[in-house]
């Protein structure tokens, strides 16, 4: 059998996300004939394709420029991907599992009449995959049938990117597909913030209830901003309104695999649990010797958060 | 303005699994059930629609086993005015549940499909995007906020990058994220008036819709398990160790 997968280009604002080039690197476990990919723009397509034309492993990238993509609504952009699926023959069709991709996969595979995957962590075969359940308390390994494209998600925490250095070719795409006009696009609210983002940062400091208040997180921010890292924290702290919602890790929130996570005053719900499992060094800083946090802890110490800090400060200088 | 829910039945979000020696599955045999957490919220949002007066009947709807009654049951003590019980002794998948829901939504024709944006069991996320594809209808998905008008709605979505907002067109699926609201505990007095209340049952023959092309199970295994770690007694030997493995 021969394959050929198609990936749908996560981005914002003229800029190509991370999550794309980490769902190509498991596009390339799965060993097709052909990775393109897709982006739906408007009149920046073409930058963000030449962003995407340099990841490894990919042939051509195609990019559509339509005002009507300047917002990417699931209602507009599904029915152009299905049709672009069916005309270029595609056995496959991957995106991230970013609020993106788990907007707009499923809709897509609706349209084209197949089951889909979401999460995919490992690849066995074309057709079969591992992927979490139960909030990553369960690994499940599901078959799709053959005879259909193979829709889904890939768990970008689970993959690395894929190296740059390609030159892939680029071509315009005309998707001769109606635009629905039930779904306006009224506004993007975003904290704007010149840390690191939290998806794709080597380093997350992040902060939990213990924490105790939005003014006591400064000490998060000051300190995470000494190392270089972005910050998080978990559902306890996002609920109490010490941050805001977009800040969460866990299996509601962020799935996140940094090199080194520093987390502070969150016991580790299973919940938060299941957004950090993929990290390579958790350390957990927590007042009580009993939380749950220190069972998956590379490195542990109790204390109290707000003698630790100060220290940890002084001691990275 | 007619609102439908759909319910479903999982394992409790308290409860730690159990997965079956034989890779087979999950315990299911005697362990706590309770309504998918989302689609609680959703149930929670459209009962608070009719408290305000903004819809005048809530329909909740199920597809799952006998024992899914319950959750039927507990959707009917929050206020849900009747329900629907698509039962399938088989579990069904996304594709599937989608086409129940739209055959379920083109005879009850509701101005708004609430659904929870995804199960704490199978954690695919698929069935409201997939239901809205079917009936060529708008989505709003991981809402965090939603402001009824007669004809459209204005959702706010927790995206990764912040809050979207987002008008669609009535009818519309919507899906609920964690800070949309927070649901009531239900009163005794709800819970035995829930009894009297009506649940029309059906089935996927009745409604006409085949099960859908999907996956197979071949495998559940448990996760891999970290190494466990140390304890340090202090900042300083937390930083040596940091800086022996190059982190800081």
């Amino acid at each position: 059998m021969s394959y050929k997968i198609l990936i749908i280009a996560d981005h914002l604002q003229g800029a190509l996300n991370e999550s794309t080039a980490r769902t190509i690197a498991c596009a390339q476990q799965i060993a097709p004939d052909a990775i393109d990919v897709l982006v739906l723009a408007d009149d920046g397509a073409a930058a963000i394709a030449a962003e995407a034309a340099r990841i490894d492993g990919v042939a051509t990238v195609y990019h559509a420029d339509d005002a009507a993509h300047a917002h990417p609504t699931a209602a507009v952009l599904a029915p152009r991907i299905a049709a672009a699926v069916e005309r270029g023959g595609y056995s496959h069709v991957l995106g991230p599992n970013t609020t993106f991709g788990k907007d707009l996969m499923p809709r897509v595979a609706a349209l084209l009449g197949a089951p889909m995957v979401t999460d995919i962590m490992a690849v066995h075969t074309p057709h079969e995959f591992d992927r979490p359940i139960y909030a990553g308390n369960a690994v499940n390994t599901v078959a799709a049938p053959a005879d259909r494209v193979l829709v889904a998600s890939v768990r970008c925490a689970s993959y690395p990117a894929a190296a740059g250095g390609n030159e892939a070719a680029i071509e315009p795409l005309e998707l001769d597909v109606e635009v629905p006009s039930h779904t306006r696009f009224v506004g993007l609210e975003q904290q704007t913030s010149d840390r690191p983002d939290l998806q794709t940062a080597p380093k997350v400091v992040s902060g939990g209830r213990g924490v105790g208040s939005e003014e006591n997180f400064r000490i998060i921010y000051n300190f995470a901003d000494k190392i270089g890292a972005a910050v998080g924290a978990s559902r306890a702290a996002v609920d109490a309104g010490y941050v805001p919602n977009d800040m969460q890790v866990g299996q509601t929130g962020k799935i996140i695999s940094p090199t080194l996570y520093i987390c502070f005053g969150i016991s580790g719900a299973i919940q938060h649990l299941a957004g950090i499992k993929d990290a390579g060094t958790i350390v957990a800083i927590n007042k009580d010797e009993d939380a749950p946090i220190f069972e998956i802890a590379d490195i542990g110490l109790v204390g109290d958060l707000f003698d630790i800090i100060p220290e940890l400060e002084r001691a990275v200088g | 303005m007619k609102v439908l829910v759909s319910v479903k039945r999982a394992i409790d979000y308290n409860v730690r699994i159990q997965i079956k020696s034989d890779g087979s599955g999950v315990v299911t045999d005697g362990v706590k059930h309770s309504m998918n957490p989302f689609d609680e919220i959703a149930v929670e949002q459209a009962i608070r629609w009719k408290e305000a007066g903004l819809c005048d009947e809530v329909v909740a709807v199920t597809i799952g086993p006998d024992a899914a009654g319950e959750q039927l049951r507990s959707a009917l003590a929050f206020g849900c005015d009747r329900a629907i019980h698509v039962k399938t002794e088989e579990p069904v998948q996304p594709l599937t549940a989608a086409g129940v829901f739209k055959a379920i939504a083109e005879n009850e024709q509701p101005q708004v499909f609430l659904m929870g944006k995804q199960a704490i069991d199978d954690d695919a996320s698929q069935t409201g995007p997939m239901t809205a594809a079917l009936l060529g209808w708008p989505q709003a998905t991981f809402a965090s906020s939603i402001e009824l008008a007669d004809d459209s709605a204005r959702v706010t979505r927790e995206v990764d990058a912040g809050l979207e907002t987002l008008d669609v067109d009535l009818p519309a699926v919507i899906t609920t994220d964690l800070r949309l609201n927070e649901p009531r505990y239900l009163k005794l007095p709800n819970i035995m008036k829930a009894k009297k209340k009506p649940i029309e049952s059906s089935s996927l023959d009745e409604l006409g819709v085949a099960p859908a092309a999907a996956l197979e199970s071949l495998k559940t295994a448990p996760p891999p398990q970290r190494e466990s770690g140390v304890r340090v007694e202090s900042v300083d030997e937390l930083v040596a160790k940091l800086k022996e493995k190059s982190l800081l």
